[in-house]
């Protein structure tokens, strides 16, 4: 059997276990997180395999080669699944470390480890789908999932949440259908590689408005200002986990559908205006919002539409070197987004709550934590030499290329944007970290004292440092991914999508 | 490609109406909203079928006079995604009535403490009361 449908059918079989499992809760635990390590291993085969030989492509069923259904997995896929499979594991082993409690309040084990997989599942089947009704599909089946995770336990706060999130996610789907449609109708095929093909030759009036009909569905997925409204109103009261899933995944799989709609079906038609206009609005608007926070995990939700912003700019300068920083960009961020959300769940847990006026002193109770928000705050920040600077310099020497007024608007833009997240993790560093404890009479006394209940479990410290490496990691071997990034740009603005996918076809 | 226009009409009607409801506050209306608006996209592929004709089985219609397959195969995708989405809107608005004994989605109650604030004194409480946490002055004194 092909590598390429492994990351799709492994975590569906491992929901099907899970669900049979749903009364031996240590069964259930090790069948996913066997399952999300084989998937880490099958994406890591598939970075290696599409990096030497090329695109890969799976047709299935035995119909004639354009007709049914395909699977592509080119560089870029492929380095999307093999980090969101190293997230899923993180936060996987993250929600062992929660109390029996805690556990039933939040994430209770029949449905979350079910649930959880479907969503994985999801996610690499709209990574690799090769036609735009399966990438319809595989949202979909996202979506569903994150439902579930939203609003599980059913409090009144997280129904609240989720109605939002399922009212602007079911419209956009239907927004994503009619999208379909109307290219059904223009070109005969919803397949990405006939589309490549069909697409420019149709009137601008029609390819245009198909182009901004499938921006403004992938916009609101990805949270692009002005259509990113829902996503601090609904992430911040999710399960600890499930947010930093939501966060770090399900918006990077917007940005993944508009640059591959960008490159290959749209490349005569860039709209590099619209696009960095849009990018630094979102940027602006966004690190705006998470200033005005006091609460941290809402914080996080709004500097996490605002680096939506940088991704945005790259794939609107449309040069390949942008392209190539964006891509490392979005690896950088999928990853220290979901460690500090990861990190507040820490926060939460030590602290008592998440409001920054309520709790402070925690460097005092736990140096490790102080750390372990530290280094993945300054990383987002981008102080150098950690990955959020790497990316960040590669997107402004891409924009300071491009040239021309917009251009460096933007790079300000992004320079500002960049200050302003310091700013707003500085001043949870101080609220939260410095000063003393809420319920220490002096500093002193607490000192170096052991306090019970202030210990963290295990699995969430270790989960947390994981991930924490595995963010170091892309500063330690940025040259190589870098590369790989580039050469990743160079396929997606080369023809040998199209070429592969339709090899020896006559059309 | 010539379109049926009584066909195009219909759906834009459905359409029209599903999002107009889909703008309400109460979740069995936006239910509602959900199936017109879900009917409407799903005649719209009828639509992009082109004209139509026999039923598409080899060896009994001859492919002339064949409709285009394809489009009913997306439809039926999406409508059984339709199902689960009205269920899953059916069970939101079910567990919001045992809540509140109503089904209207209320405002984001942190949202409004922000915006409370921020009307107040035109700044965050965040921004002034930091001390030194030796002596327990203010740093920002007023």
């Amino acid at each position: 059997m092909s590598l390429l449908a492994l990351p799709v059918l492994l975590p569906i079989f491992g929901a099907v276990v899970s669900l049979v499992l749903g009364q031996r809760p240590v069964l259930q635990r090790l069948n996913s997180v066997i399952i999300v390590t084989a998937m880490i291993a099958v994406a890591g085969m598939l970075v290696a395999l599409t990096d030497r030989a090329g695109l890969q492509v799976l047709w299935f069923g035995a119909w004639p080669v354009p007709l049914g259904i395909n699977l592509v997995v080119d560089r870029l896929s492929a380095l999307m699944l093999l980090i969101s499979a190293v997230v899923e594991l993180a936060v996987l082993v993250y929600s062992f470390g929660q109390d029996i409690d805690e556990r039933r309040r939040e994430t209770p084990l029949v449905i979350f480890f079910p649930a959880f997989l479907i969503l994985t599942a999801g996610v690499s089947y709209a990574f690799t789908a090769g036609d735009l009704f399966n990438l319809f599909v595989g949202f979909e089946v996202l979506l569903f999932s994150s439902y579930v995770l939203l609003t599980m336990g059913g409090t009144g706060e997280r129904i609240r949440a989720g109605s939002s999130y399922v009212v602007v996610n079911l419209l956009t789907s239907s927004l994503f259908l009619v999208a379909l449609a109307m290219i059904y109708a223009a070109t005969g095929t919803v397949n990405l590689a006939l589309l490549a093909e069909r697409l420019p030759a149709l009137p601008p009036s029609l390819g245009g408005s198909i182009q901004f009909l499938l921006l403004a569905v992938f916009g609101t997925k990805a949270a692009v200002f002005p259509l990113s409204a829902w996503l601090p109103d609904s992430y911040p009261t999710a399960p600890g986990p499930v947010t930093a899933v939501f966060a770090g995944l399900l918006t990077k799989v917007g940005v993944y559908s508009i640059i591959r709609t960008q490159t290959l079906l749209f490349p005569h038609r860039p709209l590099h205006e619209l696009l960095l206009v849009l990018a630094l609005l979102t940027m602006v608007v966004g690190i705006m919002g998470a200033i005005a926070q006091s609460e941290i995990k809402r914080m996080l939700s709004f500097t996490l539409v605002s680096h939506i912003g940088y991704m945005i700019m790259g794939v609107g300068l449309a040069t390949g070197d942008s392209l190539a920083a964006t891509v490392y960009y979005t690896a950088h961020h999928i990853l220290v987004q979901t460690a500090l959300f990861l990190v507040v769940g820490l926060i939460a847990r030590l602290g008592g709550s998440t409001l920054i006026d309520q709790v402070s002193g925690l460097a005092v109770v736990s140096p490790t934590l102080g750390a372990l928000y530290l280094v993945p705050a300054m990383n987002l920040s981008g102080i150098p030499p950690l990955s959020g600077f790497l990316g960040k310099v590669g997107l402004l020497q891409a924009s300071a290329e491009v040239g021309g007024g917009l251009a460096w608007l933007l790079l300000g833009g992004a320079v500002l944007t960049s200050l302003l997240t310091l700013y707003a993790m500085a001043k949870v560093w101080n609220r939260v970290f410095w000063g003393c404890p809420a319920d220490a009479e002096t500093c002193s006394l607490i000192a170096g004292q052991d306090k019970p209940g202030s210990r963290i479990p295990q699995p969430m410290v270790w989960a947390t440092l994981g991930l924490l490496a595995v963010s170091l990691l892309l500063t330690f071997a940025a040259g190589w991914l870098y590369d790989y990034a580039g050469r990743a740009a160079a396929e997606l603005y080369s023809s040998s999508y199209v070429d592969r996918v339709l090899d020896g076809v006559i059309r | 490609m010539s379109g049926n226009l009584t066909l195009i009409l219909v759906a834009g009607v459905l359409v029209a109406a599903g999002v107009y409801l889909m703008t309400e506050r109460s979740l069995s209306r936006i239910l509602m909203g959900v199936l017109v608006l879900g009917n409407g996209v799903n005649v719209l592929f009828l639509v992009a079928a082109g004209p139509a004709g026999r039923a598409p089985i080899i060896g009994l219609t001859a492919p002339a006079a064949m409709t285009d397959p394809m489009p009913q195969a997306l439809v039926l995708t999406a409508i059984v995604i339709g199902l689960a989405a009205a269920a899953f809107v059916m069970a939101m608005a079910f567990r919001s009535f045992q809540l509140n004994n109503h089904d209207e989605v209320p405002d984001d109650i942190e949202d409004a403490r922000i915006r409370a604030l921020a009307e107040q004194e035109g700044a965050s409480v965040s921004f002034e009361e930091i001390r030194f946490s030796d002596t327990g002055e203010d740093v920002v004194s007023e």
